[in-house]
C-alpha cells in the first residue's frame, strides 16, 4: 500500500499540472536563485508563467530591474532572446551586462501607453522564440494578467511584470515579489560601495511557501546575504 | 533564315564614361592608368591622346613627358565588364539577344529585327545615333557571321553594312587582326608578308594548321560561317512583381484577402526556388474609377513565408478603400535578400536569436505599433555613456567590439542628467550630501571620481568626473561633476541608478 505521503505528492503535482505548470523534468534551469529555489513548489524557479515585481518604495526601482535582469540571464542562456517592453524605460543597455545579459541580445519596444504595452506583452509571449519577456507598466489588473498567463501556457516562455502600484489586487501571476535596496556589502575593510544587496520579499507563490530573504548579487550569481563574501587573500589566489 | 549580326565597338568606353561625369575631359588628352610591374602603365585613352602619338601600355612617365597636360584618372579593373552588361541590357531594345564581347564590345543576333526599323541602314544608324546621343563613340558593322561583323566593326572602312553572302568579299581586305587572333599570330602573318586576310584565305587549311595552329583555323572557319559560334545573350533582371486581374471588381474584405493569398503564394513559391526572401512589399489595387490603392509592408529579416507575410498585410487591409471596385491586384517586393533557409530544428524548444519566429513576432509588432518603437542596441567604443551604445541596423547586426564591463555602469539611467545641490568637502572628494527632488541624501559609501573627457573630435565641452555613491537607505546613485572643482560654474548632476 502506498504511503500517505506520495499520495499527497501526486495529488500535489496532479493540481500544480493543472493549474498550468509543467513537471519540473521538462524545465530544469537553475536560476541560481539559492536559498529562495525552496519557497517554489517544484524547488526551482517556475519557468513558462508569468511573475509580478514591485519596487518596496519609489526609488527601489532599479534593485527591481537587477534582481529581474538576474533571473533573464539565467534563463536567457548564451543564445536566447529577451523583449523589454515598456512606455517609459530607462534601462541603460550596458548595464544589463553586469547582470549577465548580452545587451544585443535584448528587444527593446518603447510604446506610448500602458495598453500597448500589455497587448504587445501578450503578443510576445505567445512566441515560443524567445526566452523572457518583461514589461514595465503601472498596474495589471486580474483580467490582463489572466491573458498574460494563457499566452504563455502553450509556449512556455516567461513573462516578467514589473509593475510601478503598491495594490495587492488579486492577478494570475504564479508569484508576486517585492524588492528594496539594502546597504552594499563592504569587502573586507576596503572603503566604498561593495556588493549590491536586496530584501527580496516573495509575497505570494502558487503552490509554494511565501518568504523573505536578504540577497546579494556577487561574481555574477545570487548570493545569500549571510554568505561571506571571500576575503581579499582568497580572491587574489583565485586571479592570480 | 540566314543570320545578321551586329557587332558594336566602343572605341573609348572607359574614357566615354568619365568623360559623361566629367565634360571637360572630352577634349583634354585623357588617360586611365594600372600598375604593371611597379610602375604606371596607360590602359585606356581617349580620342585626343591617341592622337597625339600615346597607346595603351604606354608608361605614364614617358606619356607625361610627351604630352605635358595629360589628365590621368585610376582605372578600375571590373569597370569595362559592369559597363557593357549594363549597355547590353539597354541594348535589348534593338534585339532579344544581345551579348557581351569583353573588352570593348556588344554582339547582337538581330535576325529579323531589321524590318521594324524599316531597313538594315536606318536600324545601324539608329543604334549609332542613340549611342552618340549617349556620349559613345561606337563603330558598327552587321553582317552574316560573328567572325566578320566583329572584324568590320573594328577594321572596315567604307559602309559597314556587309549585303547577304558577301562575307567572303569583305573578309579578304581586312587584316589579319580582324580574325579575333592571339597577338603573336598576327605579328608572324605580318613577318611572312601577309597583311591582308584574302591572301591566305585560299591556303589549304591543314599547311595553315601545321603552322599558325588550330585557334587560327578555327576563327577563319568561324568567319567564313563554317563553323558554328554561340551568343551567350544578357538575360534582364525580372522583376520580382506579381499581377491579378479580376473579372469581376471585387469590392469585400473577403475578396481582397484572396487576391492577396494568391499573390503571396505566386511570389514565394518563386522566391523559395531562388532562395530569396522579401524585405519590403507593395501590394496596389487599381480601382474601377482609375484610382490606386496602395499598402506597404517591411520585413526585419528577410522572409518567404506565405502565411507571415500574408499576417503582414492582412493588419493593413483595412487600408484599402474598394471605392466601386478592384480589378487589378499587383504585389511588388522592390527590396529582396538572400535568404538561407534554416534547418529544420530537431527539438522545439525555446529558441534563439537567429529564429524565424522572432523575426516574424517583431514583424508583426512593428506593423502593429510602428517600427520606429523598437529598438536593438549594440556596443560602441565611446567611454562617453550616451555614446557608448548605438542602434542595430537590423536584427542580423552583430556586435562589432565587445561590451565593457571593466568600469561598473549604471542598471537605469536619465535620458538627460538632472541638476542637483551637492555639499561636497575638498577637490576630487566624492560629496557628503546632494538633495534630489527636494529629498536629502547623505553619503555614507562612494566609489570615484571616474573621469570621463569629452571626445574633442566629436564634440566640445567640459569633461565629467563620475562617482557611485550609496545614501543612508541603500540606494545607489551615479552623479558626475561638469568641469573642475576649481571652476567658477561647475555643476553636479545625477545621471544614473545602480542596483
Amino acid at each position: 500500500m502506498p504511503q500517505k505521503s506520495d499520495i499527497v505528492a501526486q495529488l500535489q503535482a496532479e493540481i500544480s499540472r493543472m493549474e498550468g505548470f509543467k513537471p519540473a523534468s521538462s524545465v530544469s534551469r537553475d536560476t541560481a536563485l539559492g536559498p529562495v529555489s525552496e519557497a517554489f513548489p517544484s524547488g526551482s524557479f517556475p519557468v513558462g508563467a508569468v511573475h509580478e515585481f514591485m519596487p518596496a518604495r519609489s526609488n527601489d526601482d532599479a534593485a527591481t530591474t537587477a534582481f529581474v535582469a538576474g533571473l533573464v540571464a539565467s534563463l536567457m542562456g548564451t543564445c536566447g532572446a529577451a523583449l523589454w517592453i515598456s512606455s517609459s524605460t530607462k534601462v541603460f543597455p550596458p548595464g544589463l551586462k553586469h547582470y549577465g545579459i548580452e545587451p544585443d541580445r535584448v528587444i527593446f519596444i518603447d510604446l506610448k501607453n500602458e495598453k500597448d504595452v500589455k497587448s504587445a506583452m501578450e503578443e510576445a509571449l505567445k512566441c515560443s522564440a524567445l526566452s523572457a519577456v518583461i514589461a514595465e507598466m503601472q498596474s495589471l489588473d486580474f483580467t490582463s494578467s489572466r491573458r498574460l498567463q494563457l499566452a504563455v501556457e502553450q509556449s512556455q516562455v516567461t513573462g516578467f511584470v514589473l509593475r510601478n502600484d503598491h495594490s495587492l489586487n488579486a492577478t494570475a501571476c504564479v508569484s508576486r515579489w517585492k524588492i528594496a535596496s539594502m546597504e552594499s556589502e563592504r569587502v573586507g575593510t576596503l572603503p566604498g560601495i561593495g556588493f549590491p544587496r536586496w530584501k527580496v520579499e516573495l509575497l505570494r507563490v502558487r503552490g509554494g511557501k511565501p518568504g523573505a530573504w536578504e540577497i546579494k548579487w556577487m561574481h555574477g550569481k545570487f548570493m545569500h546575504a549571510s554568505q561571506p563574501a571571500p576575503s581579499i587573500q582568497e580572491q587574489k589566489r583565485k586571479v592570480g | 533564315m540566314d543570320k545578321r549580326y551586329v557587332s558594336i565597338w566602343f572605341k573609348h568606353l572607359r574614357t566615354d564614361w568619365f568623360a559623361l561625369a566629367q565634360p571637360e575631359l572630352k577634349d583634354v588628352p585623357f588617360v586611365l592608368r594600372t600598375p604593371s610591374h611597379g610602375r604606371m602603365v596607360i590602359s585606356a585613352l581617349n580620342e585626343v591622346a591617341s592622337g597625339k602619338g600615346l597607346g595603351i601600355g604606354t608608361a605614364l612617365a614617358d606619356a607625361r613627358a610627351v604630352v605635358p597636360d595629360l589628365e590621368v584618372a585610376d582605372d578600375k579593373p571590373e569597370l569595362a565588364g559592369k559597363l557593357l552588361h549594363r549597355l547590353a541590357e539597354w541594348c535589348i531594345r534593338f534585339t532579344p539577344s544581345v551579348a557581351i564581347d569583353l573588352p570593348d564590345g556588344i554582339l547582337m543576333d538581330v535576325s529579323g529585327c531589321t524590318h521594324l526599323w524599316g531597313g538594315e541602314q536606318a536600324y545601324l544608324s539608329d543604334i549609332i545615333s542613340q549611342l552618340s546621343a549617349r556620349g559613345y563613340n561606337v563603330s558598327v558593322a552587321m553582317a552574316d557571321t560573328i567572325g566578320v561583323v566583329w572584324g568590320m566593326a573594328r577594321f572596315g572602312k567604307g559602309s559597314l553594312i556587309v549585303p547577304t553572302s558577301e562575307d567572303i568579299q569583305a573578309l579578304v581586305k581586312l587584316p589579319p587582326e580582324a580574325l579575333r587572333l592571339e597577338e603573336e599570330v598576327v605579328e608572324r602573318l605580318h613577318k611572312l608578308g601577309l597583311h591582308t586576310i584574302g591572301q591566305f584565305i585560299k591556303m589549304s587549311s591543314s599547311s595553315l594548321r601545321r603552322r599558325f595552329g588550330q585557334h587560327f583555323v578555327m576563327r577563319l572557319q568561324q568567319a567564313l560561317g563554317h563553323e558554328m559560334e554561340m551568343l551567350q545573350t544578357v538575360q534582364p533582371a525580372e522583376p520580382y512583381q506579381e499581377r491579378l486581374p479580376c473579372l469581376e471588381p471585387i469590392v469585400t474584405a473577403t475578396g481582397i484577402e484572396i487576391a492577396l493569398q494568391q499573390l503571396l503564394e505566386a511570389l514565394c513559391s518563386r522566391m523559395q526556388r531562388e532562395q530569396k526572401g522579401l524585405r519590403k512589399g507593395i501590394v496596389k489595387a487599381y480601382r474601377v474609377d482609375s484610382k490606386v490603392e496602395q499598402v506597404e509592408i517591411r520585413t526585419t529579416r528577410p522572409s518567404n513565408h506565405v502565411g507571415h507575410l500574408f499576417k503582414l498585410f492582412q493588419a493593413k487591409i483595412s487600408g484599402i478603400a474598394p471605392g466601386l471596385g478592384i480589378e487589378l491586384f499587383t504585389l511588388d517586393a522592390p527590396r529582396v535578400e538572400e535568404h538561407i533557409p534554416a534547418q529544420s530544428k530537431v527539438w522545439e524548444g525555446s529558441g534563439t536569436f537567429e529564429d524565424e519566429r522572432l523575426s516574424e513576432l517583431i514583424d508583426r509588432l512593428a506593423s502593429k505599433f510602428s517600427g520606429k518603437n523598437i529598438h536593438r542596441y549594440l556596443p560602441d567604443e565611446h567611454y562617453w555613456p550616451e555614446r557608448s551604445f548605438r542602434p542595430a541596423s537590423s536584427l542580423n547586426e552583430k556586435p562589432g567590439t565587445i561590451w565593457c564591463t571593466d568600469k561598473q555602469r549604471p542598471l537605469h539611467i536619465l535620458a538627460t542628467p538632472e541638476p542637483i545641490e551637492v555639499t561636497a568637502p575638498i577637490p576630487d572628494y566624492p560629496p557628503m550630501l546632494f538633495r534630489y527632488k527636494g529629498k536629502l541624501h547623505e553619503i555614507v559609501k562612494a566609489d570615484g571620481p571616474e573621469r570621463i573627457e569629452q571626445e574633442w573630435w566629436i564634440q566640445q565641452g567640459q569633461h565629467r568626473d563620475y562617482y557611485q555613491v550609496e545614501d543612508e537607505t541603500g540606494h545607489r546613485y551615479w552623479l558626475f561633476r561638469l568641469g573642475h572643482y576649481d571652476d567658477a560654474n561647475f555643476q553636479w548632476f545625477v545621471h544614473g541608478f545602480f542596483a
